[in-house]
């Protein structure tokens, strides 16, 4: 008999007045009663609707079955035929508009609480199951991958499982791209990010950090000197972009990247960190996505008073809707429809922000309202910190030397959907280095795409 | 992990390393840097590319002690490792069509001035090199920068070697003696590059400052490094770190490299802090 609870079964977390000072996970996990309990949610539907709101189409009633069971690991195997990533994407998908937007259960009260099952299942298996995966005979063929976000090691993963020899080459000291550098340990404990990469070197991955293809190697090289017969471009979307507005230069100005690179990949967050950060009375976070909730909770935990300013409502907020509400727990204010015009300054740093006010139109043909401003109507908001968050794109240190490298204007990769091949033969990309910035789980579907495609194109070759 | 070769002190505070790094060796040219941790837990600092071995695999830095990181760094020995050490980052200095220049140097920022002069004197340029230090202490590469100038100008600030004064008045006395220079480059504290570009302006030869701001990733990641040129924002790690003079916002580059002055122990960066107190 279904559970037929209208809700999910909550999440157990830490305080919102306790975890607003510390940087320990907010969310603590299902135990095993929660997780079979909301399993029982599940109907099993026949005609999978959920499954079609996953984009990599991992199957959702089938794992869910296996935990009503309590047959975790079978669960986790489930998974495992098609994300590489599940204690990741577990924790960081957004759910609402995936998986659980589709899921019947949600026509009528809260859909199940697919993510958090995933993430159950994930984390039951690596504090169950230890042992190293075991490393496949070589195949003889090279593989290169640039960039270890979750595009470069899906790929890396897939292809190393198939025997191939595979290096993944990272420009900065460690490994994981922004789920290492970005997504503060708060909401993706960096031993997690960790365990995947172990995973990979047990399966006989090499992991080179320190390397910017593009500088101390080149894409030609790889292929021409160091005899890869295949690359992968999984370099992300790491170029900040600011607002071109005066006073952006001013001390206490940071990009999101740089003030969570400090907090994350630096350690600044520990009291005992060689990394200086600015530990700020006020913050200003421009923006409304995972990135500006990131950057305006870890402020809110170096002790500051933050307060997000947005150019729209809440309702467009595009952030995963669980992050926008653990920010309005721990205390974080919006401005919304409020847009940064200048930044104003005394001896050198920043002292306020002025922002225009803005109203949202009448949905123009494609239905959307957008944000005009209100002649006039200006605000001042003080501050002594403001941190960017407003996008990035992919860097253009890759393209501009490559030869014959298609990209388009903004800079993202020319790449074949399907299979993600480039303009060069051999050459394949994934993830946001070829949409821009999007998701952990696009990019881990995107790598395992490519690596599908690169494995034949291989094969074929040899043959 | 990046074993150091080589070990020399070149002055009190001030370091040679000749770092085993091939990758990086394979690639560099002057005017590039690299971004290193000295050990795992270590703050990433970048520092010059002062000399390479494409043969041997090596990369020679050469590094003034001002704070925490340098001071890790210069606790290590030959035989020992650095931890990280990533390049050849940003751009090579440029050097095509040159026939005369003038390498204006500063304290520790001959370090990074002397492979440009180097190169620039290997590829058949007439190389005036003029150098400033404190006093005769500090004074470092001196046979070095000998070697390929065609004239090299001592300057300190107490007179104790070299002519008494800074680097501005003897590039001053240089210009006014009818040298042409198709172009000048500097490398030094802010301050002295700036009132270096004040000379040079008057004068209207081209110079070129090798700037040095705050950096995290050195590949265009977090925008910390930027600069306003010509009324742009640019990244120094990828569009520079060599910048037109004239263009560069002086003032806004040193208020931006004080950004952490609470933060860094500030004894030890009044008491070592050559870079800043040299032109003083
Ligand atoms: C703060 C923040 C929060 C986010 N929150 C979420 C979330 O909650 N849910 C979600 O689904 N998504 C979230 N995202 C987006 C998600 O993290 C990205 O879409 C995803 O990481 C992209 O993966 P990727 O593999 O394409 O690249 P990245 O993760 O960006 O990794 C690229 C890697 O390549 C390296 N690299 C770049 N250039 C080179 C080079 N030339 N040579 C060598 N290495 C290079 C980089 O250093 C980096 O390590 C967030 C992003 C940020 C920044
Ligand atoms: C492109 C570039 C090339 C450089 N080349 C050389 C070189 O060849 N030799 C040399 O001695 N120095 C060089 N520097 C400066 C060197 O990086 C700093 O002296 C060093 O980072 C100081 O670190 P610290 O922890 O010892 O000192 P701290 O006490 O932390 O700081 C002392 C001063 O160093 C500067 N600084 C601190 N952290 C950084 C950082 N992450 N990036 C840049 N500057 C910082 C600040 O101005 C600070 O006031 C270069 C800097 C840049 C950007
Ligand atoms: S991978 Fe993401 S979208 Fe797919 S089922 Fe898991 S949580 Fe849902
Ligand atoms: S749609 Fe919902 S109830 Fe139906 S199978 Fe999927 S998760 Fe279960
Ligand atoms: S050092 Fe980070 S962008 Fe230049």
């Amino acid at each position: 008999m279904p559970n037929m609870s209208l809700e999910k079964n909550k999440m157990p977390s830490q305080e919102p007045d306790v975890r607003n000072k510390n940087f320990d996970e907010v969310a603590l996990g299902y135990t095993a009663e929660m997780a079979i309990d909301e399993a029982n949610r599940c109907l099993h539907c026949k005609h999978r609707p959920c499954v079609s709101g996953c984009p990599v189409q991992v199957d959702i009633p089938e794992f869910i079955e296996e935990v009503k069971n309590g047959r975790f690991e079978e669960a986790y195997q489930i998974i495992s035929r098609s994300s590489s990533l599940p204690a990741v994407c577990g924790r960081v998908c957004p759910q609402e508009s995936q998986c659980e937007q589709k899921c019947v259960r949600g026509i009528k009260g809260e859909p199940v609480a697919i993510g958090r099952l995933e993430r159950f299942v994930a984390d039951y298996h690596n504090a169950n199951f230890k042992d190293a995966p075991v490393k496949p005979a070589s195949n003889g063929h090279k593989v290169a991958i640039i960039g270890s976000g979750p595009s470069g090691l899906a790929c890396a993963g897939d292809l190393a499982k198939k025997g191939y020899d595979v290096t993944i080459y990272e420009a900065l000291h460690l490994a994981g791209g922004v789920l290492a550098y970005g997504i503060p340990e708060f909401r993706l404990p960096k031993s997690i990010v960790q365990k995947e990469i172990d995973g990979l070197k047990a399966l006989g991955v090499k992991v080179e950090t320190n390397v910017v293809i593009g500088k101390t190697i080149s894409i030609d090289e790889l292929k021409d000197e160091f005899g890869y017969e295949t690359v992968f471009i999984g370099s992300g979307a790491g170029l900040p972009k600011f607002m071109n507005i005066p006073g952006e230069n001013l001390n206490g100005v940071y990009s999101a990247n740089e003030f969570l690179t400090r907090i994350n990949l630096m350690k600044a967050y520990l009291g005992d960190s060689k990394t200086p950060i600015m530990r700020p009375k006020s913050a200003v976070i421009v923006g409304g996505g995972n990135v500006a909730m990131d950057a305006a909770r870890c402020a809110k935990r170096l002790g500051a008073d933050v307060t997000i300013v947005y150019r729209r409502t809440k309702e467009e907020l595009p952030a995963r809707a669980e992050e926008v509400e653990h920010a309005e727990e721990e205390g974080i204010k919006f401005a919304f429809l409020n847009n940064p015009v200048e930044v104003i300054g005394e001896n050198g740093w920043v002292k306020s922000v002025k922002c225009q006010q803005m109203e949202l139109s009448e949905p123009d043909e494609s239905g959307r309202r957008r944000p005009v401003a209100v002649e006039g109507a200006f605000n001042e908001i003080e501050c002594d910190c403001m941190i960017m968050s407003i996008g990035t794109s992919p860097n253009p240190l890759i393209k501009s030397t490559t030869e014959g490298l298609d990209t388009q204007k903004w800079g993202g990769i020319i790449a074949d959907e399907e299979t993600g091949l480039t303009s060069r033969e051999g050459v394949y990309a994934g993830g946001d280095a070829v949409t821009g910035a999007a998701t952990v789980i696009l990019a881990m579907g995107a790598g395992k795409a490519a690596a599908k495609a690169m494995d034949e194109y291989m094969q074929n070759r040899a043959k | 992990m990046y074993k150091i070769i080589q070990k020399k002190a070149l002055n009190p505070t001030v370091t040679l390393m000749e770092v085993d790094a091939p990758l990086v060796a394979r690639k560099a040219e002057p005017g590039q840097f690299i971004i290193l941790r000295a050990s795992e837990d270590g703050e990433r600092i970048p520092l010059t590319i002062a000399g390479y071995d494409r043969e041997k695999g090596t990369v020679t830095i050469i590094f003034q002690i001002v704070g925490g990181a340098t001071e890790t760094l210069n606790a290590l020995n030959e035989g020992d490792f650095i931890h990280d050490f990533v390049g050849p980052l940003g751009k090579a200095t440029e050097t095509e069509g040159l026939k005369k220049v003038a390498v204006v140097g500063g304290g520790v920022g001959c370090a990074i001035a002397y492979p440009v002069a180097k190169k620039l004197h290997d590829i058949g340029v007439e190389v005036h090199s003029i150098v400033g230090f404190r006093n005769e202490d500090l004074i470092i590469l001196e046979d070095e920068f000998k070697a390929v100038s065609d004239k090299y100008v001592l300057m300190t600030d107490d007179g104790s070697a070299g002519e008494k004064g800074l680097v501005t008045n003897a590039l001053e006395k240089l210009i006014e003696s009818g040298e042409e220079y198709d172009e000048v480059i500097t490398i030094g504290p802010l301050i002295m590059m700036k009132f270096v570009v004040g000379v040079t302006k008057k004068y209207n030869v081209k110079t070129v400052v090798s700037m040095n701001p705050i950096m995290v990733d050195g590949t265009g990641m977090c925008g910390g490094c930027r600069l306003t040129v010509g009324g742009q924002t640019k990244f120094a790690c990828v569009d520079g770190p060599d910048f037109d003079g004239f263009e560069v916002d002086f003032d806004e580059a040193m208020a931006r490299s004080a950004t952490y002055k609470p933060f860094e122990q500030k004894a030890r960066e009044e008491a070592c802090n050559l870079l800043k107190m040299e032109v003083k």
